[in-house]
């Protein structure tokens, strides 16, 4: 029996008078991914940063394994160890090797021995194929291998949910396939994950539930084929419509 | 940034410009190339008489005319600037050592200034804003006038256990007043670094302490090197400055000499020994400025 990982409960979050989220709600089970899809400033970094504690929700609640985060006596730090959080600018420091990224939160955070996290690393490095990059600094390395590289230094921390913003939507297209068949590749192990997402062919894959957000409401969700071949509300409709004239369909 | 490369070296690095077969250069290429070094060898050619000419002109024009001998004689009278060179070599340690204590000092201090300027902290919040006056008034006075006033001001005060030796004061003078300039350049390295390296940070668990120390100050001083460096080759000349006090340095050791002589060949000494610590100092500062411009330009691209 799956049990949640992640709940929301009517979340709200306004930047100044700007209502950017309001009213979300949704269950995230171990092992499942849950995708969210929406226009540009539909509100869908600003669900995951809140998710992450680097925003401040208004009102509502957000539970992680049950227990209660958005709690004022929690510490963000605590909370953020059992978070990965992949951004679209993949966001490496460009002052340390690939490996250095990936030891850093390890050793620093979790206070692993450096023998211990480096062989860790090497490992992750290996399995994504990226053993060969371990000592280039990332301006070295292309933008998949980078965004790679930064999936590969959030999952080094064993979190409990992975949250991924549009993590392809600053590459090439050629670029896009590799990094996401290493979603795939986690979401096939058995990682909890919330995704923001434009690839709606990935999304169909690797969701097992679809979530399209709608100037910070869920308008929509359920089973990903559903809701893209036949989405109820006509705003799901236009906004699949347009993504299909883009050529992104 | 491309910097050395960690373990191992480049180990993972693929001889890049090895695409295997023998290539050889084509007929188009060579003639490109010949043209490319004819045109090199002409702009040389080119610089080296310009320079001949230019240069030699002003020499001779500087040689023969009327005043050059009198010139010669009051400032650059060679025999006696070797003989008086020892004392003012032995002022110039003051120069250095003054440089060594003052710039490590500074270094710290400016460095904490900088942090308390950009730390969020609401406890710290009288401290930013005594920072904030600090380097305010400090960055606009100036530097003089701080010697004059911590060098005699202090003495005056007559206060019992606070020392009177003008050295010290005026070491302390310099510090307070090169801190300001110094925390502002950190600050600004700072808060140059983006915000999504410490969102990305903060996101991996690590604490805002850790975040500063291991990500955005690594960073920052990194970017700010070069001009930390002009304001050290400043440094060194300002230290010039406390010999208004009195302190036996460089300059008060060659202003001493021409006094007894009214030969100014001294201060030309002084002023040659200053140019000999802080021109390769600046040209070296001019080197990294321009690796660095050249580094953040490739990272553009990429
Ligand atoms: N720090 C902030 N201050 C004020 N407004 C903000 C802030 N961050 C986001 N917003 C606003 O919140 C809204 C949602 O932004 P958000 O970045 O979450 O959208 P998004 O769905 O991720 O868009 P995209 O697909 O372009 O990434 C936008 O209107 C944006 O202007
Ligand atoms: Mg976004």
């Amino acid at each position: 029996m799956s049990h949640p990982v992640l709940q929301l409960d009517k979340v709200r979050k306004s930047f100044g008078s700007e209502v950017v989220l309001e009213d979300i709600s949704f269950t995230v089970l171990e092992h499942k991914a849950t995708v969210f899809i929406g226009a540009s400033g539909s509100g869908k970094s600003t669900l995951l940063r809140c998710i992450n504690l680097l925003d401040q929700i208004d009102d509502g609640q957000i539970l992680l394994d049950g227990a209660d985060i958005s709690a004022v006596d929690i510490s963000p730090d605590q909370v953020r160890e059992k978070l990965g959080m992949v951004f679209q600018s993949f966001n490496l420091f460009p002052h340390m090797t690939v490996l250095e990224n990936v030891i850093l939160a390890p050793t620093k955070v979790q206070k692993v021995a450096k023998d211990k996290a480096i062989d860790e690393a090497l490992e992750l490095l290996k399995k994504f194929g990226l053993n060969e990059k371990a000592d280039q600094y990332p301006d070295r390395l292309s933008g998949g291998q980078q965004q790679r590289v930064a999936i590969i230094r959030s999952l080094a921390r064993h979190p409990r949910l992975l949250l991924l913003d549009e993590i392809t939507s600053a590459l090439d297209p050629v670029l896009v396939n590799e990094v996401l068949s290493t979603v795939r590749d986690l979401k096939s192990e058995g990682m909890t994950m919330v995704l923001a997402t434009h690839e709606m062919g990935f999304a169909k894959q690797v969701a097992d539930e679809l979530c399209y957000l709608h100037q910070g409401r869920i308008l929509e969700s359920g089973e990903p084929k559903k809701i893209l071949e036949s989405p109820k509300k006509s705003q799901t409709r236009e906004f699949l419509r347009r993504l299909h004239q883009a050529g992104r369909l | 940034m491309a910097k050395k490369s960690g373990r191992g070296s480049n180990r993972a690095t693929p001889s890049s410009y090895d695409f295997g077969g023998s290539w050889s250069p084509s007929e188009i290429e060579l003639t490109r190339r010949t043209a490319r070094k004819a045109r090199n060898r002409k702009s040389a050619l080119i610089a080296v008489l310009s320079s001949f000419l230019v240069l030699g002109t002003l020499g001779l024009v500087l040689v023969t005319s009327p005043g050059w001998e009198t010139l010669r004689n009051t400032f650059f009278k060679w025999a006696y600037g070797v003989e008086i060179l020892p004392k003012i070599l032995l002022g110039f340690t003051t120069n250095a050592t003054l440089t060594v204590i003052a710039g490590t000092s500074v270094a710290l201090i400016g460095l904490a200034i900088a942090l308390l300027r950009t730390s969020r902290s609401p406890a710290l919040t009288p401290f930013r804003l005594l920072a904030t006056v600090y380097v305010d008034v400090f960055r606009g006075i100036p530097m003089l006038l701080v010697i004059l006033l911590v060098g005699f001001g202090v003495p005056a005060l007559e206060i019992k256990g606070l020392t009177n030796n003008v050295l010290i004061l005026g070491t302390l003078a310099v510090i307070i007043t090169y801190s300001a300039y110094v925390a502002e350049v950190i600050r600004s390295g700072i808060l140059t670094v983006h915000p999504s390296q410490r969102a990305a940070a903060r996101s991996l668990g690590l604490s805002n302490f850790q975040t500063l120390r291991h990500v955005v100050l690594p960073q920052a001083l990194k970017r700010v090197t070069p001009p930390l460096l002009n304001d050290l080759v400043a440094l060194i000349k300002d230290t010039g400055l406390v010999s208004i006090l009195g302190v036996t340095d460089a300059v008060r050791a060659a202003q001493i000499q021409t006094a007894k002589t009214f030969n100014y060949t001294p201060y030309v000494m002084a002023a040659i020994i200053f140019l000999l610590v802080t021109i390769p100092l600046t040209r070296w500062t001019d080197r990294m400025l321009r690796n660095s411009y050249e580094r953040e330009n490739a990272v553009g691209q990429a």
